[in-house]
């Protein structure tokens, strides 16, 4: 869902109310459907996000885009509900994942949380524990129990699914800080895969890593998109048309809350976008 | 099905969905937390609680009356007060400039190999029993500056700060005029304030931000110029902040100064002198044989301790935290 | 066939010319030079010589400490003016500074050397007899020799009033400290205010309020029970404020990252902030501990003084190091003084010993992030006495 050229329009906002296909009510094999519905925040009376829709589907990795400061991440913080964690956060709008909102009074918010994933910015390992307890940390953290030869399993799995098995799997004992800062970050990627998500949200993921080890991760992606609906921030355009297929574009203008310009398949969004913002952004004239 | 969603642009209640298990956990250490705060609010109220009564008997002579003759039922802490005062002050004097000098010597000066090691010398100088400083001081220090003081009396007696009611010249020398003097009591209180004010000024010292020290070098600046433009003015905070922390500990520094200072309850300022007497000095050698009465008389000059403690080291917070080197260990 | 130099041909194997540089040692680039030592060490005698003769002879002042101040001062301006000849003023002021800055740190260290120093050897002769850690002094009067008597009663109160400490100020203190970080809001904010206030009040204020509650309020006696509670309620703050400390220094990012996997808040805390942070804790526990241990005004109100055993903290009088050491110097008796001081010797032991363990604890914990991360630095709560 776009919102009209500005060329039209004074305003971002202006878009009347969002209309939706009906989603699929069960999850697709590999994924779910996240459904942002009007999503708007604040951070005590600063509204940092507006009226910001969205959906993003299984089986796609989505990029957000768009200059550094406009709401990329705090809008990917309201998605796992990591937003609320800052005490003067204020939110408007539903979440949906497969249909249900994540925000309603029942929802439990370590559950959302176990099903929709997060990879941060800068890796954070557990530097107690070792990188096989690192991977299953997630299990252990929520009391899960798993037998010992599944624990071995998973953690296989996972660290396979990350691409980071094989320079790995000779020192599974050796503290989790030890390695460089591209594998560290790809057992961030496997320690959140363990808990099997349905989708996985990163968070400017390359941003502290060399272009090799970004490389690496970006094949991950790319490997990991039929199993888990993918949602990457990022400020390297270059990596949103390698990796994602669909890119919605923020942007927020001078002392107004960020917001979706355009939204839209990546080959549309960087060859022939609608709104002549997009168009400024992805040929580099801002950034 | 179709779902028409009309925007509706006002913050909604976000229900945390707290696991049981954090609604414990948050509420136990939160419980926690309350019991610790009622025990030293406990201390505080109970302490100012019985300092009603007493003002109630004695009124406003207590704080006058420098004599503390139970049987006479004459006490006041007016002595009392002055010499815990001058004590600390003869402490502070003592203390800082060498603080000082210590800790920018530990941290401009000293070989990058000797600088943890000097650290912990000056924490494990902080942790030595009060004591065994008293035993040092009582036992090793005093004699040799029964000297000291008879030479400052001597030649700077005009002043009467040094002023001592014995004759200086004096074929034999009244030694014992000399000893368990505040003088004395103060610079063995000094090694305790000491490595207090001196980890604090230090460890500011240390945050001086890399920065404007090559600018201050790159200008061709001299090592002490560098300190005296950068070092010096960003650790402000920590310098006074740090000293006033010695200040509280010297204020109620009990152990070295009930064995140093003789007891004597003149109003006095002539701290080379024989005799003195400060609040925690008071309070631990008289509450054995204190009846009801006095027992209160004596809380109530420990509520006045307290009560001074508690702003000096206000005082001494604030200027931590509001120095550039506060704000940024906040973060 | 003899070639001379002059005509010989270059080797016809040579490639471009290429200099070959004969490998250079690194300059050296300290900027200290003969004349810096060699000024120092010279104004340092000839003070000392000058002094000499004007003080000894000249002057009517004696003893050593004038002496080595009217050095001190001479060695001061003989210094500067040995500098000021070859160099401008801001050098030869900063030159000074540096003197005075490193002898200003001598003292201190001095001072401290001599404390212990002077201890240990007034100590020394009680000290070699074994019976001194293995009796009591029951029995055993002001002027027995010292191959009676002895102060193991002393020791096991100590430890065992430090045990209770421990045990009642640990828990608390930790869990403040969480609270703090972990939980924290404005009521967090005014707990921190509190209990740095209460880091700074005097130690006697607190036993006399456990002395006016619990020995005269509620009528207990004065067991080894109100002594370790009166040192608790001093160790309370202190653990509360350095745990805190090295809870804070768990980097944020771990803590998210364990919500983000869906653990609650209160799994997140145990099994990732708490050992993460356990190096930092267990400093400042032991620091608490070495604080607990020498703690004495207290003491002097809530504990009787037992000359005799007693390792039932809930009935009778309980002796300890720091309340021996105060009774033992205040004796005439010098038999009993020598005692004292080898029961300091042996509470500044335990106070080392206790600050040796953190150091190792540091150090082993160093090791081990080096070997994990080499380029990650691990910070550490800063001193003991700040925040």
């Amino acid at each position: 869902m776009s919102l009209p050229p500005r060329s039209d329009t004074p305003s971002i906002i202006d878009a009347g109310p969002i209309v939706l296909d009906a989603p699929d009510m069960e999850p697709a094999k590999g994924g779910a459907h996240l459904d942002a519905m009007n999503i708007s925040a604040w951070f005590g009376s600063n509204k940092v996000l507006e009226l910001v829709s969205l959906s993003m589907n299984p089986g796609t990795v989505t990029a957000l885009i768009g200059p550094s400061g406009c709401g990329k991440s705090t809008f990917l913080r309201i998605l796992n509900r990591m937003h609320e964690m800052v005490p003067s956060a204020k939110l408007a709008g539903e979440v949906r994942l497969n249909g249900e909102d994540i925000y309603g009074p029942e929802q439990r918010v370590t559950e959302t949380r176990k099903r929709i994933g997060m990879v941060f910015q800068k890796p954070n390992p557990f530097p107690t524990m070792s990188i096989a307890e690192n991977v299953i940390a997630g299990l252990k953290l929520t009391g899960r129990k798993e037998r010992r030869a599944e624990r071995a399993e998973l953690v296989e799995r996972s660290l396979l699914r990350a691409g980071v098995w094989n320079e790995v799997k000779d020192r599974l004992d050796e503290p989790g800080g030890a390695l460089s800062g591209g594998q560290q970050q790809r057992l961030c990627i496997a320690r959140a895969l363990a808990v099997d998500p349905d989708v996985l949200l990163m968070d400017e993921p390359c941003s502290a890593l060399d272009p090799t080890s970004t490389g690496r991760i970006e094949e991950t992606i790319s490997e990991l998109m039929s199993e888990v609906t993918i949602v990457i921030v990022t400020h390297n355009m270059q990596q949103a048309a390698r990796v994602s297929q669909r890119c919605a574009f923020f942007l927020a203008e001078a002392g107004t809350p960020g917001g979706i310009v355009e939204s839209g398949s990546t080959e549309k969004i960087f060859g022939d976008p609608d709104d002549l913002r997009t168009k400024d952004y992805v040929h580099g004239r801002f950034g | 099905m179709d779902v028409s969603v009309s925007p509706v642009d006002e913050p909604r209640t976000i229900h945390p969905g707290t696991p049981r298990v954090d609604r414990v956990f948050h509420g136990s250490v939160r419980a926690v937390a309350l019991v610790v705060l009622v025990i030293f609010g406990a201390i505080g109220l109970f302490l100012g609680a019985k300092s009603i009564s007493t003002f109630h008997l004695y009124g406003g002579r207590f704080l006058t009356e420098s004599d503390w003759e139970p049987s006479l039922n004459r006490i006041g802490i007016s002595s009392t007060l002055l010499g815990t005062m001058l004590v600390a002050l003869t402490a502070l004097i003592i203390a800082f400039p060498l603080a000082l000098a210590t800790a920018l010597y530990i941290s401009e000066y000293a070989p990058a190999r000797l600088k943890p090691a000097l650290v912990s010398l000056v924490d494990v100088m902080a942790a030595v029993p009060s004591i065994i400083y008293a035993a040092w001081g009582f036992f090793l220090l005093m004699p040799h500056m029964i000297g000291v003081s008879h030479w400052l009396h001597q030649y700077l007696g005009f002043i009467p700060l040094f002023r001592v009611d014995t004759d200086p010249n004096a074929a034999v020398l009244a030694q014992a005029r000399y000893t368990g003097s505040m003088f004395i009591a103060g610079i063995v209180v000094s090694m305790m304030v000491l490595p207090i004010a001196c980890a604090v000024m230090r460890g500011v010292f240390a945050q001086a931000p890399i920065g404007e020290r090559e600018a201050a070098y790159a200008l061709g600046g001299t090592r002490w110029g560098m300190i005296r433009t950068v070092v010096l003015p960003f650790g402000r905070g920590g310098i006074i902040g740090g000293t006033m922390l010695g200040l509280g500990r010297a204020l109620g520094e009990t152990v070295a100064v009930a064995i140093i200072l003789s007891a004597a309850f003149d109003f006095k300022f002539r701290v080379l002198e024989n005799g003195g007497s400060t609040i925690s000095k008071l309070i631990a050698e008289r509450f054995g044989d204190a009846t009801t009465v006095q027992l209160a008389a004596l809380l109530t000059a420990g509520f006045v301790l307290f009560v001074l403690t508690l702003i000096v080291n206000t005082i001494a917070a604030i200027f931590i935290s509001r120095s550039r080197s506060g704000a940024a260990t906040e973060a | 066939m003899s070639i001379s130099p002059l005509t010989a041909s270059p080797p016809a194997t040579v490639g471009p010319s290429e200099p070959v540089l004969d490998p250079q040692p690194p300059r050296p680039l300290s900027t200290r030079t003969l004349d810096d030592v060699l000024s120092v060490v010279g104004s340092a005698l000839g003070s000392f010589a000058g002094t000499w003769v004007v003080y000894v002879q000249l002057l009517p002042l004696s003893g050593v400490l004038g002496f080595a101040i009217c050095w001190y001062v001479a060695f001061l301006i003989m210094y500067a003016s040995v500098n000021a000849l070859t160099h401008p003023r801001p050098i030869v002021v900063s030159k000074l500074m540096t003197v005075v800055m490193t002898s200003a740190a001598l003292l201190v260290g001095l001072s401290l050397a001599t404390v212990i120093v002077y201890t240990a050897g007034k100590g020394l002769k009680a000290l070699i007899h074994l019976n001194f850690f293995t009796r009591d002094m029951a029995g055993v009067g002001p002027t027995t020799a010292l191959d009676q008597g002895g102060i193991a009663h002393a020791i096991v109160g100590s430890l065992i009033m430090l045990g209770i400490a421990v045990a009642v100020s640990l828990p608390f203190g930790l869990a403040t400290a969480v609270f703090m970080t972990e939980v924290g809001g404005w009521f967090g904010k005014v707990v921190r205010t509190v209990v740095e206030a209460m880091t700074a009040v005097p130690d006697l204020l607190a036993g006399l309020f456990v002395y006016v509650t619990l020995i005269v309020g509620l009528g207990w006696e004065r067991t080894g029970l109100a002594a370790a509670i009166a040192i608790s309620v001093t160790m309370i703050p202190i653990v509360a404020r350095s745990a805190e400390v090295a809870l804070r220094v768990v980097p944020g990012g771990l803590r998210e990252a364990g919500l983000a996997l869906g653990a609650s808040h209160w799994q997140t805390v145990r099994r990732v902030v708490l050992p993460t942070a356990r190096p930092g804790l267990a400093t400042a526990l032991i620091l608490a501990m070495a604080r607990g241990v020498g703690e004495t005004a207290p003491l002097l109100i809530v504990s009787g003084a037992s000359t005799f055993m007693n390792a039932n903290p809930t009935t009778g009088p309980m002796n300890s190091l720091p309340l021996f050491i105060y009774s033992a110097i205040r004796s005439p008796e010098p038999l009993t003084i020598e005692r004292g001081f080898a029961a300091a010797v042996v509470l500044l032991a335990i106070v080392f010993v206790l600050f040796a363990v953190t150091r190792l604890l540091a150090f082993f914990s160093v090791k081990k992030f080096l070997k994990r991360h080499p380029t990650q630095e691990m910070a550490t709560p800063g001193g003991l006495w700040t925040s």
